[in-house]
């Protein structure tokens, strides 16, 4: 079934009888994907004010539309977000619910936050049918409990948005790229000395045959003097400035392409940055890191338990391709609270049954 | 204000929580004499005060559960208190509420500047955590103007914001992990410094919901090395809607400055009064700060002048030196106590979409007429986040409430406008029975239903945040 207004996703919710897989553009098929397909395609931006830097759209809106209409007032979502469909060998458009939906942040992470830092107001239909909005259309706002955050990552289990809202920052009008041709094993040292410094990190990370990647944005005249500063910062590591990303460095560190159309099984390691390249190391080393390394993705052989291969680590697996639980079991007491408030949102348990455990 | 009356079983048991509580605790974390619980009666919001009916100041985790345990099973109300600064009675006590102040719980436990955090006990104040690790280049984001004296727990509690958020983002921003005690006395670690949440974001939804959900005693922060400089730039304008529009060009311009205050002419009359800062005579006046280095600052300004050239300012004075730029810093923080000379003051806290800035500046103007009652505005315009100061007279009967009445007035505007009641004060009891004009029952169903999770007896705060018909029903 196919949602075209809020309106209709209530009666859709209502009337369901039976589990609902909650799609938003099928781009990124994660985990359990059981229930009759409900396809949000509430599609629109309804608020657009550059000079607030702030933007509602429905969640069905293709991101490509809402990253088209800020670009053209100079403008873009802070948080980088990134097409995995190619990745996940998965055809069709991202819309910017699913990446509310799965908190979806590119390498910008590390200096302008995740999506849902971004995120400052939505609606979703509960499961009961019922209308919910929180946070609103401006930047500062405490009134009543932060359910953005909340929803932010929940993966349509706890209800399945109609509209969000999101604040802008202006575009960068210039950029610099420092690469080094350095080891996997050495990414996470070369990565903490360019975050740790005072030039303003906008991306960080590794890429097979490349090497480290660090990224600055900003004024011309600044990038200029922070790209200079930050090269003899890394100095011992001998970095290459390019001002222009004209092979599309970030593009592929966002989307993975060194394992687009590679076989076996994708894993997403988040863990503390320096443990990175160890963790990528014992899962046999073909890896991408970003977030200064406390994002890995790693491909390994089919049917590979990656997480018992890692271990020890502190954070999380996810398991996007492969036959494993695509979420990690959380400790007892988390995952009482997380399963309560599944329970309270959603009672008769009608979004993605058993996509979060 | 009014409160739920105080369980009779609760207060005749006096003597037995506070045997069994001093059963586990030494005796300097229990306190019970009225004239010592007196010190704990209110919060920053001074109007309204209740003695409780005993404080515990635990000194570790372990403390923190056992407290919450005894009370969870005897059917005590807990107020969890940081520093006790919330502006918007978040720590108030009711006269059956065993008070749960984290003051004692200030210790660094860990800093790690590889992976860029610091874990701290959540009692520790807000400045001491950057006290803890600006010796080597580094600071903590958030900085509330009661950073001094309030405590992470609070912050963490309230979602507290500061003037540098603009560029830094809030309290919920810059949070990577609490351990949390629930009202059931059980630790749950949630976050931790990797970057994403496993399941869903507890995290995201701890973070602001006003000590109700548990109590916060340690914190994962994220921490950023200090920029190389940073200067301040004073622009004059003759008219509000102008300060405004020059607000929005400096953002559509793609600048992003660390802070844009904003303050109108009866700030400025009263700072000028009160500390000699050297203001301009205009009607409006921003502060904008940029950081970097000198070459990057000076680009920055340069651009900044060049917009608000365009707006015909009555003054634009770049500070020069660190003293020119403590000067014009002291107007605007001497700003609250500036103000508060004229009399007694209410702070409100509204956000409004920067677009409706003069709009809202015009119409608070005309109710402060229709109401007989001064106010003054000094706010972080970047965020739109305001804060009207109401002038009232406490001692002259029924001031108080006209004020009270006045304010709702200001913040049902902020609303209308599409903003909200509060951008970084909290709710706690001072907006609680405003929350039906910005919510509709669905909206505040779902939030209670969070709190029904981590808090099924309803016994954490639980007078705060929802209006006490709205949630009667849960709270027995």
């Amino acid at each position: 079934m196919k949602v075209e207004s809020e309106k209709a996703l209530v009666e859709a919710v209502r009337g369901a009888t039976r589990p609902l897989r909650i799609v938003g553009g099928g781009t990124r098929p994660v985990g359990a994907l059981a229930g009759d397909p409900l396809q949000v395609a509430i599609s629109g931006i309804s608020l657009y004010e550059p000079g607030a830097l702030t933007l509602i759209a429905g969640a069905g809106t293709p991101l490509s539309e809402i990253e088209a209409a800020v670009a053209a007032e100079g403008q873009r979502l802070p948080f980088e977000p990134a097409r995995w469909g190619a990745v996940l060998g998965a055809a069709g458009e991202s819309t910017i619910g699913g990446v509310v939906a799965a908190n979806v942040s590119g390498p910008r992470r590390v200096q302008a936050g995740a999506c849902r830092d971004s995120l400052i107001g939505l609606r979703f239909v509960d499961g009961t049918g019922a209308v919910v909005k929180n946070g609103g259309r401006v930047m500062k706002n405490v009134t009543g409990y932060d359910l953005v955050k909340l929803m932010a990552g929940s993966w349509g289990t706890l209800g399945v948005l109609s509209e969000v809202a999101f604040k802008l920052l202006p575009a960068a009008p210039a950029q610099a790229t420092l690469v080094m041709d350095v080891p996997l094993t050495e990414a996470a040292k070369v990565l903490a000395a360019a975050l740790g410094s005072q030039f303003d990190v906008s991306g960080a990370g590794w890429l097979p045959g490349v090497g480290a990647i660090v990224r600055i944005e900003g004024l011309e005249q600044s990038v200029t003097y922070r790209a200079g500063r930050l090269c003899d910062v890394l100095a011992a590591w001998a970095p290459k400035v390019m001002r222009e990303d004209g092979a599309g460095l970030w593009r592929d560190l966002a989307e993975v392409t060194p394992f687009h159309g590679r076989p076996g099984d994708l894993w997403r390691f988040s863990v503390k940055p320096s443990d990175g390249p160890q963790v990528a190391a014992r899962l046999g080393g073909q890896a991408v890191l970003d977030w200064g390394g406390g994002l890995v993705w790693a491909l390994v052989a089919p049917g590979t338990d990656a997480r018992r291969l890692a271990a020890p680590y502190a954070g999380h697996a996810t398991c996007l391709r492969g036959a494993f639980a695509a979420f990690e079991p959380e400790a007892a007491p988390v995952a009482a609270l997380s399963r309560g408030l599944r329970a309270r949102f959603d009672p008769k348990g009608l979004f993605n049954p058993g996509k979060m455990g | 204000m009014q409160m739920p009356l105080p369980s009779a079983k609760v207060l005749a048991e006096k003597a037995l929580i506070v045997k069994r509580l001093r059963a586990f605790l030494p005796r300097d974390s229990v306190i019970d004499d009225p004239a010592e619980t007196r010190a704990y009666e209110c919060d920053a919001l001074s109007a309204y005060r209740c003695a409780p009916l005993a404080v515990v100041l635990p000194r570790t985790t372990a403390e923190v559960a056992a407290c919450l345990r005894l009370c969870h099973q005897m059917g005590v109300p807990v107020v969890p208190r940081g520093a006790g600064t919330s502006l918007a009675g978040g720590s108030m006590p009711s006269a059956d509420a065993v008070v749960l102040g984290l003051a004692r719980m200030n210790r660094v436990l860990e800093v790690d500047y590889a992976n860029r955090f610091i874990r701290v006990e959540a009692g520790r104040t807000n400045l001491s955590v950057t006290g803890a690790i600006e010796g080597e280049g580094w600071f903590y984001a958030p900085d509330p103007s009661s950073q001094l004296a309030c405590a992470i727990a609070g912050n963490i509690g309230m979602n507290s914001g500061g003037a540098h958020c603009l560029k830094y983002g809030v309290t919920t921003n810059n949070l990577l992990g609490v351990t949390l005690v629930t009202m059931q006395g059980e630790v749950v670690e949630i976050g931790g410094p990797c970057c994403d949440a496993g399941g869903l974001d507890l995290l995201g939804v701890v973070c602001g919901s006003e000590g109700q959900l548990g109590v916060v005693t340690e914190a994962t922060l994220r921490i950023l090395r200090q920029p190389e400089g940073a200067r301040p730039v004073l622009i004059g304008f003759s008219s509000n809607e102008v300060a405004g529009a020059c607000v929005a060009d400096i953002i559509r311009a793609g600048i992003l400055p660390v802070a844009i205050e904003f303050m109108d002419r009866p700030c400025i009359e009263a700072t000028e009064a009160f500390c000699h800062a050297g203001y301009p005579d205009c009607e409006a006046l921003l502060i904008v700060e940029c950081e970097g280095s000198p070459a990057e600052i000076a680009e920055q300004l340069g651009l900044i002048r060049q917009i608000a050239t365009g707006h015909d300012p009555v003054e634009f004075r770049e500070a020069q030196s660190p003293e020119e730029a403590k000067r014009i810093w002291l107007g605007r923080k001497s700003a609250f106590g500036a103000m508060g000379q004229k009399g007694d003051y209410m702070c409100l806290d509204g956000t409004i979409p920067v677009s409706a800035l003069p709009m809202v500046l015009r119409r608070i103007g005309e109710i402060s007429r229709e109401f007989g009652l001064e106010v003054g505005n000094v706010f972080h315009a970047g965020d739109g986040n305001m804060h009207p100061l109401i002038i009232y007279n406490a001692n002259v009967p029924g001031q108080q409430e006209l004020c009270e009445r006045m304010g709702a007035e200001i913040l049902k505007l902020c609303v209308e406008v599409g903003g909200c009641l509060t951008g970084e004060h909290g709710v706690g009891i001072e907006k609680r029975d405003l929350m039906t004009v910005q919510f509709a029952p669905a909206d505040l169903e779902a939030q209670m239903r969070v709190k029904d999770v981590f808090d099924p007896k309803w016994l954490l705060n639980a007078a705060k945040v929802f209006p006490l018909d709205v949630s009667a029903s849960r709270r027995g």
